[in-house]
Protein backbone atom coordinates (compact mmCIF):
# COMPACT_ATOMS: atom_id res chain seq x y z
CA UNK A 1 0.00 0.00 0.00
CA UNK A 2 1.12 3.33 -0.73
CA UNK A 3 2.96 5.72 1.97
CA UNK A 4 0.02 8.55 1.42
CA UNK A 5 -2.77 5.93 1.94
CA UNK A 6 -1.43 4.15 4.53
CA UNK A 7 -1.31 7.94 6.37
CA UNK A 8 -4.85 8.48 5.56
CA UNK A 9 -5.96 4.88 6.87
CA UNK A 10 -4.70 5.26 10.07
CA UNK A 11 -6.04 9.08 10.56
CA UNK A 12 -9.35 7.09 9.42
CA UNK A 13 -8.90 4.32 11.96
CA UNK A 14 -7.54 7.14 14.51
CA UNK A 15 -10.89 9.14 14.01
CA UNK A 16 -12.84 6.21 14.68
CA UNK A 17 -11.42 5.11 17.94
CA UNK A 18 -11.73 8.34 19.10
CA UNK A 19 -15.35 8.61 18.28
CA UNK A 20 -15.59 5.40 19.95
CA UNK A 21 -14.26 6.79 23.23
CA UNK A 22 -15.98 9.74 23.12
CA UNK A 23 -19.36 8.26 22.42
CA UNK A 24 -18.78 5.03 25.24
CA UNK A 25 -16.31 6.45 27.93
CA UNK A 26 -16.36 10.06 28.41
CA UNK A 27 -20.10 11.09 27.27
CA UNK A 28 -18.97 14.61 26.45
CA UNK A 29 -17.22 14.89 29.44
CA UNK A 30 -14.84 17.92 28.57
CA UNK A 31 -11.73 15.84 28.40
CA UNK A 32 -9.51 16.56 26.11
CA UNK A 33 -7.72 13.22 25.00
CA UNK A 34 -4.49 13.70 23.45
CA UNK A 35 -3.00 10.80 20.85
CA UNK A 36 -0.49 10.09 23.69
CA UNK A 37 -2.79 10.30 26.95
CA UNK A 38 -3.01 6.38 28.52
CA UNK A 39 -6.63 5.45 29.00
CA UNK A 40 -6.19 3.83 31.91
CA UNK A 41 -3.96 6.05 33.97
CA UNK A 42 -6.45 8.96 32.93
CA UNK A 43 -9.53 6.68 34.19
CA UNK A 44 -10.85 6.73 30.83
CA UNK A 45 -11.65 3.00 30.70
CA UNK A 46 -11.47 0.24 33.48
CA UNK A 47 -11.09 -3.28 33.08
CA UNK A 48 -14.80 -3.70 31.49
CA UNK A 49 -13.88 -1.17 29.25
CA UNK A 50 -10.37 -2.73 27.84
CA UNK A 51 -12.86 -5.59 26.95
CA UNK A 52 -15.21 -3.14 25.24
CA UNK A 53 -12.60 -1.93 23.53
CA UNK A 54 -10.99 -5.10 22.22
CA UNK A 55 -15.03 -5.71 21.11
CA UNK A 56 -15.39 -2.89 19.18
CA UNK A 57 -12.21 -3.33 17.03
CA UNK A 58 -12.54 -7.32 16.60
CA UNK A 59 -16.36 -6.18 15.00
CA UNK A 60 -15.07 -3.08 13.29
CA UNK A 61 -12.20 -4.14 12.04
CA UNK A 62 -12.49 -8.17 11.37
CA UNK A 63 -9.70 -8.57 13.28
CA UNK A 64 -9.06 -11.53 15.90
CA UNK A 65 -6.82 -9.54 19.12
CA UNK A 66 -4.87 -12.35 20.62
CA UNK A 67 -4.32 -12.86 24.06
CA UNK A 68 -0.70 -12.07 23.66
CA UNK A 69 -1.87 -8.60 21.81
CA UNK A 70 -3.88 -7.52 24.86
CA UNK A 71 -0.83 -5.47 26.24
CA UNK A 72 -0.47 -1.10 26.78
CA UNK A 73 1.73 -1.15 24.07
CA UNK A 74 -1.36 -2.11 21.29
CA UNK A 75 -4.13 -0.58 23.36
CA UNK A 76 -3.48 2.12 26.28
CA UNK A 77 -3.50 5.29 23.85
CA UNK A 78 -5.25 6.75 20.43
CA UNK A 79 -1.60 6.35 18.94
CA UNK A 80 -1.30 3.15 20.22
CA UNK A 81 -4.62 1.37 19.01
CA UNK A 82 -4.21 3.29 15.71
CA UNK A 83 -0.60 1.50 15.36
CA UNK A 84 -2.11 -1.64 16.24
CA UNK A 85 -5.21 -2.02 14.33
CA UNK A 86 -3.44 -1.18 11.22
CA UNK A 87 -0.34 -3.40 11.54
CA UNK A 88 -2.70 -5.74 12.13
CA UNK A 89 -4.92 -5.18 9.04
CA UNK A 90 -2.05 -4.08 6.63
CA UNK A 91 -2.85 -4.31 3.03
CA UNK A 92 -5.23 -6.48 3.83
CA UNK A 93 -8.25 -3.53 4.12
CA UNK A 94 -8.33 -0.75 1.20
CA UNK A 95 -9.04 2.63 2.28
CA UNK A 96 -11.88 2.57 0.52
CA UNK A 97 -13.11 -0.38 2.48
CA UNK A 98 -11.89 1.87 5.54
CA UNK A 99 -14.53 4.65 4.17
CA UNK A 100 -16.95 2.52 3.97
CA UNK A 101 -16.65 1.20 7.75
CA UNK A 102 -16.45 5.10 8.71
CA UNK A 103 -20.07 5.69 9.29
CA UNK A 104 -20.20 2.55 11.89
CA UNK A 105 -17.57 3.85 14.09
CA UNK B 1 14.44 -8.28 56.57
CA UNK B 2 16.79 -5.93 55.04
CA UNK B 3 18.14 -2.31 55.79
CA UNK B 4 15.33 -0.87 53.90
CA UNK B 5 12.98 -3.72 53.34
CA UNK B 6 10.26 -4.18 55.05
CA UNK B 7 8.96 -7.50 56.43
CA UNK B 8 5.35 -9.61 56.92
CA UNK B 9 5.82 -8.73 60.32
CA UNK B 10 4.17 -5.09 59.83
CA UNK B 11 1.02 -6.38 59.76
CA UNK B 12 1.42 -8.21 63.19
CA UNK B 13 -1.35 -6.96 65.13
CA UNK B 14 -1.95 -7.84 69.06
CA UNK B 15 -4.94 -10.13 68.66
CA UNK B 16 -6.69 -10.04 72.09
CA UNK B 17 -6.74 -5.39 72.49
CA UNK B 18 -7.53 -5.38 68.67
CA UNK B 19 -10.77 -7.66 69.46
CA UNK B 20 -11.76 -5.85 72.78
CA UNK B 21 -11.31 -2.85 70.72
CA UNK B 22 -13.48 -4.16 68.06
CA UNK B 23 -15.73 -5.76 70.81
CA UNK B 24 -16.22 -2.38 72.51
CA UNK B 25 -16.97 -0.46 68.75
CA UNK B 26 -19.34 -3.00 68.19
CA UNK B 27 -21.51 -2.48 71.06
CA UNK B 28 -21.17 1.06 70.53
CA UNK B 29 -22.59 0.84 67.02
CA UNK B 30 -25.25 -1.95 67.66
CA UNK B 31 -26.99 -0.62 70.71
CA UNK B 32 -26.34 3.02 70.73
CA UNK B 33 -25.64 4.70 67.50
CA UNK B 34 -27.93 1.91 66.05
CA UNK B 35 -30.15 1.09 68.47
CA UNK B 36 -30.56 -2.56 67.58
CA UNK B 37 -30.91 -5.02 69.92
CA UNK B 38 -28.35 -7.73 68.39
CA UNK B 39 -26.59 -8.87 64.83
CA UNK B 40 -27.46 -10.56 61.59
CA UNK B 41 -24.48 -12.66 60.42
CA UNK B 42 -25.07 -14.21 57.16
CA UNK B 43 -21.91 -17.59 57.71
CA UNK B 44 -20.30 -18.15 54.87
CA UNK B 45 -18.09 -20.91 56.41
CA UNK B 46 -15.72 -18.70 55.12
CA UNK B 47 -12.98 -17.27 57.75
CA UNK B 48 -14.38 -13.50 57.40
CA UNK B 49 -17.97 -13.97 58.40
CA UNK B 50 -16.72 -16.82 61.00
CA UNK B 51 -14.48 -14.35 62.69
CA UNK B 52 -17.41 -11.60 62.72
CA UNK B 53 -19.63 -14.14 64.06
CA UNK B 54 -17.23 -14.97 66.70
CA UNK B 55 -16.42 -11.15 67.73
CA UNK B 56 -20.72 -9.93 67.71
CA UNK B 57 -20.82 -12.97 69.77
CA UNK B 58 -18.44 -11.73 72.32
CA UNK B 59 -19.29 -8.60 72.26
CA UNK B 60 -23.20 -8.66 71.80
CA UNK B 61 -23.38 -12.19 74.04
CA UNK B 62 -24.25 -15.26 72.51
CA UNK B 63 -28.22 -14.66 72.67
CA UNK B 64 -28.03 -11.39 70.87
CA UNK B 65 -26.87 -12.85 67.83
CA UNK B 66 -28.70 -14.44 64.77
CA UNK B 67 -26.69 -16.59 62.39
CA UNK B 68 -27.68 -17.26 58.91
CA UNK B 69 -26.76 -19.64 55.96
CA UNK B 70 -28.35 -19.11 52.73
CA UNK B 71 -27.09 -22.25 50.52
CA UNK B 72 -28.28 -22.23 47.09
CA UNK B 73 -28.31 -25.45 44.31
CA UNK B 74 -24.53 -24.51 43.33
CA UNK B 75 -23.09 -23.61 46.68
CA UNK B 76 -20.32 -25.89 48.31
CA UNK B 77 -21.84 -28.39 50.87
CA UNK B 78 -18.78 -27.48 53.02
CA UNK B 79 -20.47 -23.92 53.15
CA UNK B 80 -23.55 -24.79 54.95
CA UNK B 81 -21.58 -28.16 57.11
CA UNK B 82 -18.56 -25.10 58.05
CA UNK B 83 -21.24 -22.23 58.94
CA UNK B 84 -23.24 -24.61 61.19
CA UNK B 85 -19.74 -25.29 63.26
CA UNK B 86 -19.60 -21.99 63.96
CA UNK B 87 -22.85 -21.54 65.15
CA UNK B 88 -22.29 -24.85 67.38
CA UNK B 89 -18.63 -23.33 68.50
CA UNK B 90 -20.92 -20.15 69.60
CA UNK B 91 -23.86 -21.51 71.37
CA UNK B 92 -25.80 -18.82 68.95
CA UNK B 93 -29.31 -19.27 67.18
CA UNK B 94 -29.46 -20.14 63.61
CA UNK B 95 -31.20 -20.62 60.82
CA UNK B 96 -31.14 -21.89 57.03
CA UNK B 97 -32.81 -20.22 54.32
CA UNK B 98 -32.35 -22.10 51.03
CA UNK B 99 -32.65 -19.42 48.30
CA UNK B 100 -32.50 -21.84 45.40
CA UNK B 101 -36.37 -20.56 44.69
CA UNK B 102 -36.06 -17.19 44.97
CA UNK B 103 -32.98 -17.20 42.52
CA UNK B 104 -35.22 -19.41 40.15
CA UNK B 105 -37.29 -17.15 40.46
CA UNK B 106 -35.63 -14.52 39.43
CA UNK B 107 -34.26 -16.34 36.58
CA UNK B 108 -30.53 -16.17 37.85
CA UNK B 109 -29.26 -19.28 36.39
CA UNK B 110 -31.21 -18.95 33.51
CA UNK B 111 -29.37 -15.42 32.86
CA UNK B 112 -26.52 -16.83 33.57
CA UNK B 113 -26.40 -19.64 31.22
CA UNK B 114 -27.86 -17.51 28.45
CA UNK B 115 -24.93 -15.33 29.06
CA UNK B 116 -22.32 -18.30 29.05
CA UNK B 117 -23.81 -19.35 25.64
CA UNK B 118 -23.05 -16.24 24.15
CA UNK B 119 -19.11 -17.56 23.88
CA UNK B 120 -19.79 -21.35 24.57
CA UNK B 121 -22.45 -22.15 22.58
CA UNK B 122 -22.97 -25.66 23.64
CA UNK B 123 -23.42 -24.97 27.07
CA UNK B 124 -26.41 -26.51 28.87
CA UNK B 125 -27.61 -29.14 31.75
CA UNK B 126 -24.95 -30.40 33.51
CA UNK B 127 -22.18 -28.54 32.90
CA UNK B 128 -20.30 -26.27 34.93
CA UNK B 129 -18.86 -22.36 34.89
CA UNK B 130 -16.67 -20.47 36.85
CA UNK B 131 -14.78 -17.11 35.74
CA UNK B 132 -11.60 -16.11 35.96
CA UNK B 133 -8.67 -13.38 36.03
CA UNK B 134 -5.34 -14.67 34.38
CA UNK B 135 -2.33 -14.03 37.25
CA UNK B 136 -0.93 -10.36 37.04
CA UNK B 137 2.17 -11.20 38.04
CA UNK B 138 4.13 -13.04 34.43
CA UNK B 139 3.38 -10.71 31.89
CA UNK B 140 1.90 -7.26 31.61
CA UNK B 141 -0.80 -8.36 29.66
CA UNK B 142 -4.48 -6.83 30.79
CA UNK B 143 -6.11 -9.10 33.09
CA UNK B 144 -9.24 -10.01 30.69
CA UNK B 145 -12.00 -12.17 32.40
CA UNK B 146 -12.51 -16.03 30.78
CA UNK B 147 -15.26 -18.57 31.30
CA UNK B 148 -14.15 -21.99 31.84
CA UNK B 149 -16.70 -24.38 31.48
CA UNK B 150 -16.64 -28.21 32.15
CA UNK B 151 -19.03 -30.55 30.51
CA UNK B 152 -20.64 -33.45 31.30
CA UNK B 153 -17.58 -35.49 30.76
CA UNK B 154 -15.36 -33.69 32.57
CA UNK B 155 -13.60 -32.11 29.67
CA UNK B 156 -12.64 -27.93 29.82
CA UNK B 157 -12.77 -25.55 28.29
CA UNK B 158 -11.50 -21.65 28.85
CA UNK B 159 -12.68 -18.90 26.58
CA UNK B 160 -12.17 -14.98 26.76
CA UNK B 161 -15.38 -13.43 27.51
CA UNK B 162 -16.99 -10.60 25.47
CA UNK B 163 -18.31 -7.70 27.23
CA UNK B 164 -21.76 -8.81 26.69
CA UNK B 165 -21.41 -12.00 28.12
CA UNK B 166 -19.06 -11.12 30.54
CA UNK B 167 -21.46 -8.27 32.11
CA UNK B 168 -24.50 -11.20 31.57
CA UNK B 169 -23.06 -13.47 33.48
CA UNK B 170 -22.05 -10.86 36.72
CA UNK B 171 -25.48 -9.25 36.61
CA UNK B 172 -26.82 -12.80 36.71
CA UNK B 173 -24.63 -13.95 39.43
CA UNK B 174 -24.78 -10.91 41.72
CA UNK B 175 -28.92 -12.14 42.29
CA UNK B 176 -27.36 -14.57 44.55
CA UNK B 177 -25.33 -11.90 46.86
CA UNK B 178 -28.19 -9.37 47.28
CA UNK B 179 -30.78 -12.06 47.42
CA UNK B 180 -28.83 -13.37 50.79
CA UNK B 181 -28.42 -9.49 51.73
CA UNK B 182 -32.88 -9.34 51.40
CA UNK B 183 -33.06 -12.70 53.67
CA UNK B 184 -30.74 -11.19 56.20
CA UNK B 185 -32.41 -8.15 56.43
CA UNK B 186 -35.74 -9.76 56.81
CA UNK B 187 -34.04 -11.04 60.01
CA UNK B 188 -32.60 -7.51 61.22
CA UNK B 189 -36.42 -6.32 60.44
CA UNK B 190 -37.91 -9.50 62.48
CA UNK B 191 -35.98 -9.20 65.49
CA UNK B 192 -35.07 -5.48 65.64
CA UNK B 193 -31.17 -6.68 65.02
CA UNK B 194 -28.55 -4.76 62.85
CA UNK B 195 -26.90 -6.84 59.75
CA UNK B 196 -23.14 -7.47 60.17
CA UNK B 197 -21.03 -7.31 56.84
CA UNK B 198 -18.18 -8.91 56.64
CA UNK B 199 -15.71 -7.43 54.35
CA UNK B 200 -12.23 -7.29 55.02
CA UNK B 201 -9.99 -4.68 54.14
CA UNK B 202 -8.86 -6.31 50.76
CA UNK B 203 -12.54 -6.80 49.72
CA UNK B 204 -13.79 -3.44 50.90
CA UNK B 205 -10.71 -1.27 49.61
CA UNK B 206 -10.71 -3.41 46.10
CA UNK B 207 -14.11 -3.29 45.83
CA UNK B 208 -14.44 -7.19 45.70
CA UNK B 209 -18.14 -7.12 46.53
CA UNK B 210 -21.51 -6.55 44.80
CA UNK B 211 -23.14 -3.46 45.49
CA UNK B 212 -26.49 -3.48 47.70
CA UNK B 213 -25.35 -7.55 48.17
CA UNK B 214 -22.61 -8.61 50.18
CA UNK B 215 -21.11 -4.86 49.98
CA UNK B 216 -24.74 -3.43 52.16
CA UNK B 217 -24.33 -3.58 56.00
CA UNK B 218 -25.12 -1.58 59.04
CA UNK B 219 -21.16 -2.09 60.60
CA UNK B 220 -18.52 -3.82 59.43
CA UNK B 221 -16.23 -4.76 61.94
CA UNK B 222 -13.19 -6.18 60.04
CA UNK B 223 -12.92 -3.71 56.82
CA UNK B 224 -10.14 -1.84 58.54
CA UNK B 225 -8.03 -5.55 58.39
CA UNK B 226 -5.73 -7.21 55.76
CA UNK B 227 -6.81 -10.53 55.38
CA UNK B 228 -3.50 -12.19 57.09
CA UNK B 229 -4.43 -10.20 60.17
CA UNK B 230 -8.12 -11.49 60.05
CA UNK B 231 -6.21 -14.95 60.32
CA UNK B 232 -4.64 -13.76 63.72
CA UNK B 233 -8.11 -12.80 64.93
CA UNK B 234 -9.28 -16.16 64.16
CA UNK B 235 -6.51 -17.82 65.73
CA UNK B 236 -6.79 -16.31 69.04
CA UNK B 237 -10.99 -16.38 68.94
CA UNK B 238 -10.36 -19.90 68.21
CA UNK B 239 -12.20 -20.32 65.16
CA UNK B 240 -12.24 -24.22 64.19
CA UNK B 241 -8.96 -25.13 62.09
CA UNK B 242 -10.83 -26.57 59.20
CA UNK B 243 -12.08 -23.10 58.74
CA UNK B 244 -8.78 -21.47 58.83
CA UNK B 245 -7.13 -24.00 56.89
CA UNK B 246 -10.05 -23.41 54.06
CA UNK B 247 -9.04 -21.67 51.00
CA UNK B 248 -10.94 -18.43 50.76
CA UNK B 249 -13.60 -19.27 47.67
CA UNK B 250 -16.16 -17.17 46.25
CA UNK B 251 -18.44 -20.04 46.36
CA UNK B 252 -20.66 -18.57 43.93
CA UNK B 253 -20.22 -20.87 40.55
CA UNK B 254 -20.73 -24.27 39.91
CA UNK B 255 -17.38 -25.11 39.45
CA UNK B 256 -15.18 -23.90 42.37
CA UNK B 257 -13.65 -20.85 42.15
CA UNK B 258 -10.70 -19.11 44.91
CA UNK B 259 -10.87 -15.31 45.58
CA UNK B 260 -7.49 -15.10 43.58
CA UNK B 261 -8.74 -16.61 40.40
CA UNK B 262 -11.90 -14.65 40.42
CA UNK B 263 -10.52 -11.34 41.37
CA UNK B 264 -7.54 -10.75 43.38
CA UNK B 265 -5.02 -12.49 40.96
CA UNK B 266 -2.20 -12.99 43.52
CA UNK B 267 -2.09 -15.15 46.84
CA UNK B 268 -3.85 -13.07 49.40
CA UNK B 269 -0.91 -12.68 51.79
CA UNK B 270 1.21 -10.83 49.11
CA UNK B 271 -1.78 -9.05 47.93
CA UNK B 272 -1.97 -8.12 51.66
CA UNK B 273 1.66 -7.05 51.71
CA UNK B 274 1.16 -4.69 48.13
CA UNK B 275 -1.57 -2.93 49.70
CA UNK B 276 0.21 -2.13 52.48
CA UNK B 277 2.91 -0.51 50.47
CA UNK B 278 0.53 1.08 48.25
CA UNK B 279 -1.17 2.52 50.65
CA UNK B 280 2.49 3.76 52.22
CA UNK B 281 3.97 5.00 49.25
CA UNK B 282 6.68 2.11 49.78
CA UNK B 283 8.91 1.88 46.97
CA UNK B 284 8.30 -1.92 44.81
CA UNK B 285 12.42 -2.71 45.28
CA UNK B 286 11.39 -2.53 49.15
CA UNK B 287 8.57 -4.94 48.88
CA UNK B 288 10.40 -7.52 46.94
CA UNK B 289 12.22 -9.61 49.92
CA UNK B 290 8.34 -9.89 52.40
CA UNK B 291 6.93 -10.71 49.02
CA UNK B 292 9.32 -12.86 46.98
CA UNK B 293 8.29 -10.65 44.03
CA UNK B 294 9.87 -8.90 41.78
CA UNK B 295 10.02 -4.69 41.59
CA UNK B 296 8.35 -4.91 38.09
CA UNK B 297 5.28 -7.59 39.60
CA UNK B 298 4.56 -5.34 42.32
CA UNK B 299 4.91 -2.42 39.98
CA UNK B 300 2.15 -4.19 38.14
CA UNK B 301 0.05 -5.06 41.18
CA UNK B 302 0.76 -1.33 42.23
CA UNK B 303 -1.00 -0.58 39.02
CA UNK B 304 -3.83 -3.06 39.59
CA UNK B 305 -4.76 -1.46 43.01
CA UNK B 306 -5.42 1.81 41.43
CA UNK B 307 -7.26 0.48 38.75
CA UNK B 308 -9.37 -1.53 41.15
CA UNK B 309 -9.80 1.51 43.52
CA UNK B 310 -11.18 3.49 40.58
CA UNK B 311 -13.99 0.99 40.02
CA UNK B 312 -13.99 0.95 43.68
CA UNK B 313 -15.45 4.13 43.29
CA UNK B 314 -18.64 3.64 42.26
CA UNK B 315 -19.54 0.38 44.47
CA UNK B 316 -19.25 2.51 47.53
CA UNK B 317 -20.85 5.87 46.33
CA UNK B 318 -23.99 6.50 48.18
CA UNK B 319 -27.15 7.78 46.16
CA UNK B 320 -26.71 10.98 44.95
CA UNK B 321 -29.29 13.39 45.53
CA UNK B 322 -29.87 16.73 44.16
CA UNK B 323 -29.15 19.09 47.15
CA UNK B 324 -25.73 17.07 48.26
CA UNK B 325 -23.30 19.29 46.21
CA UNK B 326 -20.97 18.25 43.32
Amino acid sequence: MKEREMQRMDRIISEQIRNFIHQNFLFGRGFDLGDSDSFLENSVIDSTGVLELVAFLEETYGITVENEELIPENLDSLENVTAYVSRKVGGAVSVNTMMDLRGQA
Amino acid sequence: MNAIGVSAEVLRIDAPRETERISEAIRDQVFNRLRRKGAVIGVSGGIDSSVVAFLCARALGNDRVQTLFTPEAESSPDSLRLGRMVAERLNVPSVVEEITPILQGARCYQRRDDAVRLVVPEYGEGFKCKIVLPGILDESRYALFSVVVQARNGECKKVRLTPTAYLGILAASNFKQRTRKMVEYYYADLLQYAVAGTPNRLEYELGFFVKNGDGAADFKPIAHLFKSQVYQLADYLGVPDEIRQRPPTTDTYSLGQSQEEFYFTLPLEKMDLCLYGRDRGIPALDLTQATGLTSEQIERVYAGIDAKRRVAMYLHAAPIGMEQGN
